[in-house]
């Protein structure tokens, strides 16, 4: 396969999960803003952009941290390469580079997704509902596209896909698990009170686990098992564990076909060993924020090995 | 006449290159009028060289270099043999009719300004209008002795006061062209008329065409004929295709260019 | 002047009410298929095309990449002895245009021998000097040619423009063809249709005939300027249904005069390289240098004999406009005999005679930029307003070796499905030619461009133009089809 071609199957995958982390954290920003007594609201939409890293370039924009303001910024806004409707153009425009490599329900979901920006600058009055039907209609067209990508050949084109989603869902899950941990409670707030449950509540949402946490931890909302869930359990496909398995599984199926393996393969791998010897506890003894960098930090250097190893640039 | 020739360029990069292509045309020919008694060209790195010819047929030697790479120095050096034929070329390796270098190129096409200059020669036999427009395009311009600025067409030179050596050359044969001559762009070496010191550069000048004569070198920067003190590497319609060096490279960042050049006549 | 009225492809001489007699199943198909049944059809096929993303750009158009070349539902059809006579011709055109090339980048015979008028081709942008001199693998330059031809009778073809640089459109015939089997399968039932699917295997075989000597396994890519590119979708197809890789410029890289395509795997040689780039975008060290495109270094790969380049660098002097008025005489120089396909009548405004008659009868002609190309720059005598006709007078009169100038024949018409039912429309037709190192083939087909607008000549589809199949049979009681189809040059250029 033609290095150029890896490249953009890669960043399909990335630009695709990012678009849809861009939704869910809308999603879940909205309910969390819903339920809180004002001006908590802000709080919601200060950390949905603290999450994406967006907060200075936002800041910069010069308007106020409001639900339409920030929901605008961050689904429709193409001054914002963070935003939304950037990410699913460069999905789009990955997905073009290699249109005959993917199936045509794999293009149409990527298509159809760009299609519903495209004109569409303002949502009308950029209500909480507007933005919550944007958003769903979004998450529909990258779930078309992710189910697509699962009916095609198991072969290197998925592969290369799915390799990107994996590095882009560590990522997106830990920044998500690092702006939680240390966003303050409003004044007068207890921990374990209703706005703290609430934001944790946000996080499940914003990786559709809060079902999957009620399966696995009996206790109720503990902080501790909520991030013991999102690092550690394999069992959820956004967890830490799970990406970071994903990405060795399809190094080594790649491995095998290329007859090569490089420096991304031993990192994944030592990436792997770590976690798998890690236990969430420690974890959030020793500093929940610095593990968070550290692994945000490393996941980066994945990235830029697997660059290195499949020679994209 | 004996000139000996020895120029460094040097490419100096901002980060390292991770591939670098050249096509250079720093081999002379020898023709009847320039004999090469020596010639050697060096690179101070691990690359691959590729010698062969182009379509007007320079010798030219093709640069391959894998990064990363941070800077290169390429190094000719050697003696001509040359004798005085007063300017006329004889005996060059032409694969191509005159009648190609007829035309124009983006570098070399002509404006109103230029067209008017060169219909201003006045009428007489061939090669008395070309010393005429050889004189004249020397009279136009004061010799700038700062390094020729790179991709400058001839009408952009012409609306300037000062030229470099290339820019003339380049002005001479656009003008030519206009009055129908075929003219072509001469790079090499020579000790006249050399810019700067610290600013060295291989040296440009002009052939034009002359039915019976054959070609016959002008350099404008002195207003006469190319004689055995020039020694010809390559020719081409227009400075940019007889270039020493046309390179690519891959990789970011910026590229800074040191070139340092002895010519040196040693007598008879 | 108004239009002499035209033969009808499938109707024969003009006015006649009932078709020729070997198409007569066509006629009773048209007859007994209700309209409905035909827009369903064709609307069918669209569907299919705007879904594969069959589409094309239109410069300036910023709908582009919605638009897909109309499709008409009824075919045009050639009889194994029309095919026969052309393929004859197509085979002398191409085998002229390769020795032409061969000779001009190389002896310059036709010059010394003064066929041509030497500044033609010396002042000509085309006549690339940077590669003078270089030989092709196997001496093969137009591998790939499209040749425009239109009909003005039964017996008359001619020959209204060689492409012999990058051709497109054979991704129509093919998808074309696709579509009429799925959505008319009956008509296969009534004549022996030759196929063409076997055009991507001939252009492999072609590829890997003209590898460099002694490499035994050639590997061969597309190259394509990429997906912002009109023709893309043809450059992708291609690639696909060969089974080799389409590449960029970016893919490839040259090392010790040796061509190379980046893969995950690492670097892996290449052999031959069927590129749908311009000369101009093909190598920044030789061509432009202010190009960012291109592969630095491929002409000096090319000219070490190192990789085969399909079309041939500096091909574009053989099928200049200004070239195309000599072609009889050029064929007739290497052929040795007349030319089979003759060219319209042209007059090359450069000579003032021409000019002056032209000036004359501007409303009758069709005049052309020698240097233009997609219908654009061009004026058509009879259907033009006033003042585009006194537009060109100045443009003529102004720069008139920029122009060449043409009858308006009376282009032959197919039926046509338009909205107000079936009616003759002008076409054109141009079939692919296939020169490997064993000589050249005509495939057994080829695009049918067709005028929609009513009365229009004018078939290029930034134009409004649409596309048709273009059956070509097997029999019609003339001897087989395979033996003139194949036709192989026993005297090949050497």
């Amino acid at each position: 396969m033609l290095s150029r071609t890896a490249s953009s199957l890669y960043w399909l995958g990335r630009y695709v999960e990012r678009t849809d982390f861009i939704a869910r954290l809308v999603e879940a920003t909205v309910r969390l803003d819903v339920l809180s007594p004002r001006p908590a609201g802000e709080a919601a939409w200060a950390s949905a952009l603290a999450v994406t890293e967006t907060d200075t370039a936002f800041a910069e924009t010069g308007r106020s941290i409001t639900q339409a303001h920030v929901a605008r910024f961050l689904t429709l806004d193409t001054s914002h390469p963070g935003s939304m409707v950037r990410s699913i153009d460069m999905a789009r425009n990955n997905a073009r580079a290699v249109r005959t490599a993917l199936t045509k329900e794999a293009w149409t979901g990527i298509n159809r997704a760009w299609l519903i920006f495209d004109h569409r600058t303002s949502p009308g009055a950029q209500g909480a509902m507007a933005t919550l039907n944007l958003v769903e209609a979004v998450k529909a067209e990258t779930r078309g596209f992710e189910g697509a990508v699962h009916r095609m050949l198991r072969n290197q084109t998925t592969w290369f896909i799915r390799l990107g989603q994996a590095i882009e869902r560590a990522d997106n899950t830990a920044r998500l698990l690092d702006v939680k941990y240390h966003i303050l409670l409003p004044e007068g707030e207890r921990v374990g009170g209703v706005v703290d449950r609430d934001q944790w509540t946000t996080i499940l949402q914003t990786v559709s686990a809060v079902t999957a946490y009620r399966w696995l931890y009996s206790e109720g909302l503990r902080p501790a098992n909520v991030i013991d869930l999102l690092i550690a359990r394999t069992e959820l496909p956004r967890s830490l564990a799970a990406s970071v398995e994903e990405a060795v599984e399809i190094l080594n199926l790649l491995a095998k076909r290329t007859g090569l393996h490089g420096e991304a393969d031993r990192m994944a791998r030592a990436r792997q060993q770590r976690l798998q010897r890690l236990r969430s506890g420690d974890v959030i003894a020793q500093g929940l924020h610095q593990f968070l960098q550290g692994f945000i930090a490393e996941n980066d250097q994945l990235h830029m090995a697997v660059g290195r190893q499949f020679k994209f640039t | 006449m004996r000139l000996s020739v020895d120029h460094r360029t040097t490419y100096r990069f901002s980060s390292p290159q991770a591939r670098l292509t050249q096509l250079l045309r720093l081999i002379p020919d020898g023709t009847h009028d320039q004999s090469v008694a020596s010639w050697n060209l060096h690179v101070d790195c691990d690359a691959r060289l590729r010698h062969g010819r182009d379509g007007f047929g320079n010798r030219t030697t093709m640069l391959y270099v894998e990064g990363p790479i941070e800077s290169i120095e390429i190094a000719v050096s050697g003696e001509v043999l040359t004798h005085s034929s007063n300017g006329v070329v004889h005996g060059a390796h032409e694969p191509l009719p005159p009648a190609v270098f007829l035309r124009a190129t983006p570098l070399t096409t002509p404006d109103a300004d230029i067209a008017a200059f060169a219909s201003a020669i006045p009428d007489g036999d061939p090669i008395t209008r070309l010393h005429a427009l050889n004189l004249a395009v020397h009279r136009r311009f004061a010799l700038d002795r700062g390094r020729a600025v790179a991709g400058r067409s001839a009408i952009t030179a012409f609306s300037q006061g000062a030229a470099s050596p290339r820019d003339m050359a380049q002005v001479f044969i656009t003008a030519a062209r206009v009055l129908d001559v075929p003219a072509r762009y001469v790079s090499g070496y020579s000790p006249v008329c050399a810019v700067g010191a610290g600013r060295p550069a291989p040296h440009g000048w002009a052939e034009a065409y002359v039915a019976g004569l054959g070609w016959v070198a002008f350099d404008p920067c002195t207003g006469l004929s190319a004689d055995e003190a020039y020694a010809r590497v390559a020719v081409a319609l227009d400075s940019a295709g007889a270039a020493p060096v046309a390179g690519s490279r891959l990789g970011e960042g910026e590229e800074m260019l040191d070139v340092d050049l002895h010519v040196d006549r040693s007598g008879q | 002047m108004g239009m002499r009225s035209a033969f009808d492809e499938i109707m024969g001489q003009a006015g006649s009410t009932t078709p020729r007699a070997e198409l007569a199943a066509l006629g009773n198909w048209i007859a007994t298929t209700p309209d409905a049944e035909l827009r369903r059809r064709q609307q069918s096929a669209e569907a299919t095309f705007r879904q594969l993303g069959i589409t094309f750009a239109v410069y300036g158009d910023s709908d582009a990449s919605e638009r897909i070349i109309p499709f008409d539902i009824v075919p045009r059809i050639f009889l194994a002895s029309e095919w026969a006579r052309l393929s004859e011709g197509l085979v002398q055109r191409v085998e002229a245009i390769n020795a032409f090339l061969h000779d001009i980048y190389g002896e310059r015979r036709i010059l010394s021998d003064g066929v041509l008028p030497p500044d033609l081709i010396f002042g000509n942008p085309q006549f690339r000097p940077e590669i003078a001199g270089i030989r092709p693998p196997h001496d093969v330059w137009a591998h790939i040619c499209g040749i425009d031809l239109v009909r003005t009778g039964p017996d008359d073809f001619f020959v209204l423009e060689d492409n012999a640089r990058t051709p497109s459109g054979v991704s129509y015939m093919l998808e074309n063809r696709e579509a009429m089997l799925r959505l008319c399968p009956e008509l296969f039932r009534d004549f022996r249709v030759a196929a063409v699917d076997s055009y991507p295997d001939r252009l492999l075989e072609t590829m890997k005939s003209v590898a460099p000597q002694g490499v035994a396994a050639p590997v061969c890519v597309v190259l394509t300027p990429g997906h912002y590119n009109s023709a893309y979708y043809e450059h992708s197809f291609l690639a696909d249904s060969m089974g080799v890789e389409l590449v960029e410029a970016a893919d490839l890289v040259v090392d010790d005069d040796i061509v190379w395509m980046r893969t995950i795997a690492g670097r892996v040689k290449v052999d031959v390289i069927y590129r749908r780039i311009d000369d101009d975008y093909l190598d920044p060290l030789v061509f432009r240098p202010d190009s960012m495109l291109g592969v630095p270094g491929l002409i000096a790969a090319y000219a070490a004999g190192n990789v085969a380049i399909l079309n041939a660098p500096g091909n574009g002097i053989a099928d200049d406009k200004a070239i195309y008025s000599y072609m009889p005489e050029i064929v007739k120089f290497y052929s040795g005999g007349e030319p089979k396909l003759p060219n319209v009548e042209t007059w090359r405004c450069r000579e003032p005679q021409a000019l002056k008659y032209v000036l004359d009868n501007l409303a009758d002609v069709v005049v052309k930029l020698v240097d233009g190309s997609g219908g654009y720059g061009m004026l058509v005598g009879p259907t033009a307003t006033k003042a585009e006709i006194e537009a060109f007078r100045a443009a003529l009169i102004a720069e008139p070796h920029r122009y060449i100038a043409q009858p308006t024949l009376a282009l032959s018409t197919v039926p046509t499905m338009t909205d107000a039912g079936l009616a003759p429309r002008h076409v054109d037709f141009r079939p692919f030619v296939l020169t490997g190192s064993k000589g050249v083939q005509v495939v057994p087909g080829g695009l049918t461009r067709v005028a929609l607008k009513e009365g229009s000549l004018v078939v290029n589809s930034s134009q409004g133009g649409g596309t048709k199949d273009s059956f070509v049979l097997m029999d019609d009681g003339a001897q087989p089809l395979e033996a003139q189809t194949q036709t192989q040059s026993q005297e090949q250029t050497a």
